[in-house]
């Protein structure tokens, strides 16, 4: 096998993918991906709908597991540990490798409770710390200002942009090491993204954070590596400033350029 | 920009004449078949009241089923035995129902075993209710050589389980894959991504398909003429027969003596506006969902 990595980052690798392999039942969704992912670094994945880069991001948390058809090989380590291979309860690998969904979710329950939900899986704290960590949580997310006065109504109740920031606090309250944000802002509109790009910003000095985007002014923007992806294949990885302004495969300034995708 | 009409040409202008006429056909079949519907479900309705109001009176409460020819009596015995046998059987299908169709919707979607017991649940379903009366006469009634009021709870209870299991599995299937997914994403185990979030997002959809068969079964005869019997007094034990309501309502139906027939159409209203109340609140239960 070709454990050859192509594209090489001079930080130290937070996850590190190793010839990973991915089918959807016989559908070869991903082929071969050897790629390091810096810690506390933005890394954006890119590339047109259907390519993989949602499945990759979903191989980190092992979420494919829930679906008796999808299978990975290879190896996906964490701080040197291979997540595919642990016998580990996946419970405690998804509490060091949080996930965010394109679209919002809140729980159905209260604005404080959908926060405190995730941190009480792990941890056992009084009142008054868990009123710390919700605060903390939703003022990180920038959501605090807002709901601050309506902790206990329901999490349905706000908006599109407010409901898709408390599940960004959500994810963080539990103090992942590394944050996967899947399509983040496709359903809000320009301020609300605005919101979160600064947030991403500064969630990358706390957590190493891995962002699906399809929108490339995004990843050029908020990300510090950029991987292009295609028809399952990673063609480019790199600094997001040379992929964007000197790509060194054809394909991938053919899509950054808007001729392609 | 000026407001003049498009012009078509003239096929297309045709065609969409002909549009125009089917819908109206349709519409006009549709509404005829609701009118038709409507007019017998007022009527029943209209009847119930006409027949059964006059007979409300305190002592339809207080007082026991009279003999014939009695100048006053009640359906005490009939509410009473009535209200704890559909609530006794509710009480025990539920928690059956629940769990049967959170393992259909959450564990079983696709395996043998979940097939099977979907397909056996849908025959379950439309089984004729008095089929599940002479079951239970037969694996109850008969060898304890006694009708009583736990064989028609038996009875009852297995005529909610197949509704609460169908209503519950459809309320999870519901619960779009997302939020479980994101439940998941915090490492929560599977009996709590169930407990906490998807059967708490279903709730209402639950509820409301307990009020239904609770109301189904309020009107339920034919299993209760096997198992429950019928009593002309206060039943002081479950243990032996058991009045009810819709068993005193066929009895004293098919009497010739004018107040036990009275008191079958005051029993027939009572159910009927019970019947009403509990589709009611089930209806506003779905509402309050959303």
């Amino acid at each position: 096998m070709d454990t050859r990595i192509e594209f090489p980052v001079t930080e130290k690798p937070k996850l590190s993918i190793r010839n990973l392999n991915f089918y959807y039942n016989h559908f070869h969704a991903l082929k071969n991906i050897n790629l390091d992912i810096p810690e506390n670094k933005v890394t954006a994945f890119i590339g047109p709908s259907g390519c993989g880069k949602s499945t990759l991001l979903r191989t980190f948390n092992r979420m494919f597991e829930l679906y008796p058809d999808q299978r990975a090989e290879g190896q996906i380590m964490l701080d040197g540990e291979d997540i595919l291979a642990s016998k580990d309860d996946v419970s405690l690998i998804r509490a060091k490798v949080g996930m965010v969904f394109q679209k919002p979710t809140p729980f159905p329950m209260s604005i404080y409770d959908n926060i405190a939900f995730g941190v009480k899986l792990f941890e056992t704290l009084p009142r008054i710390e868990m009123d710390e960590r919700v605060e903390w949580a939703l003022k990180k997310a920038a959501l605090w200002n807002e709901v601050k006065d309506k902790l206990n109504q329901s999490g349905s109740g706000l908006s599109g942009g407010q409901q898709q920031r408390l599940c960004i606090a959500r994810g963080i309250a539990i103090k992942p090491e590394v944050l996967l944000l899947d399509e983040p802002c496709s359903a809000l509109d320009p301020i609300s993204t605005g919101k979160i790009e600064e947030l991403i910003h500064e969630l990358k000095t706390d957590y190493t954070v891995v962002i699906v985007t399809h929108n490339m002014q995004q990843a050029a923007r908020s990300s510090d590596y950029t991987a292009y992806m295609y028809l399952g294949d990673l063609i480019e990885f790199g600094p997001t400033s040379d992929v964007f302004m000197k790509p060194k495969k054809k394909d991938t300034e053919d899509y950054i350029t808007g001729r392609f995708g | 920009m000026k407001a003049t009409s498009v012009t078509l040409s003239a096929s297309k202008l045709a065609k969409h004449r002909r549009r125009k006429t089917i819908n109206a056909i349709a519409l006009t079949l549709s509404l005829a078949a609701m009118a038709f519907g409507l007019v017998w479900l007022i009527w029943i309705l209209v009847e119930t009241v006409r027949l059964g109001v006059g007979g409300i009176s305190l002592a339809l409460f207080t007082q026991m089923t009279p003999p014939p020819m009695a100048d006053e009596g009640g359906l005490a015995n009939a509410i009473f035995g009535s209200l704890m046998m559909v609530g006794l059987a509710t009480l025990l299908g539920t928690p059956i129902g629940v769990f049967a169709g959170i393992y259909l919707a959450e564990y079983g979607q696709k395996g043998m075993l979940g097939s099977c017991t979907r397909f056996i649940n849908d025959i379950l379903l439309s089984a004729p209710s008095i089929v599940i009366g002479l079951f239970i006469y037969a694996v109850v009634v008969a060898p304890m050589k006694s009708f009583s009021g736990y064989a028609g709870v038996l009875a009852l209870a297995l005529i909610v389980i197949p509704v609460v299991i169908r209503t519950t599995e459809n309320m999870l299937s519901l619960i779009p894959n997302a939020l479980r997914e994101a439940a998941y994403a915090l490492g929560t185990p599977k009996w709590k991504v169930i407990s906490s979030i998807t059967l708490k997002s279903a709730r209402a959809g639950v509820m409301t398909g307990v009020l239904l068969a609770f109301a189904r079964i309020a009107g339920e005869t034919a299993p209760l003429l096997f198992t429950a019997l019928s009593n002309q007094f206060w039943a002081s034990s479950f243990t032996g027969p058991v009045a009810s309501l819709p068993v005193t309502i066929f009895k004293f139906a098919m009497s010739p003596y004018e107040n036990w027939q009275k008191l079958a159409w005051a029993g027939v209203f009572l159910i009927t506006m019970s019947v009403l109340v509990l589709n009611i609140l089930a209806r506003t239960f779905l509402r309050n969902k959303t």
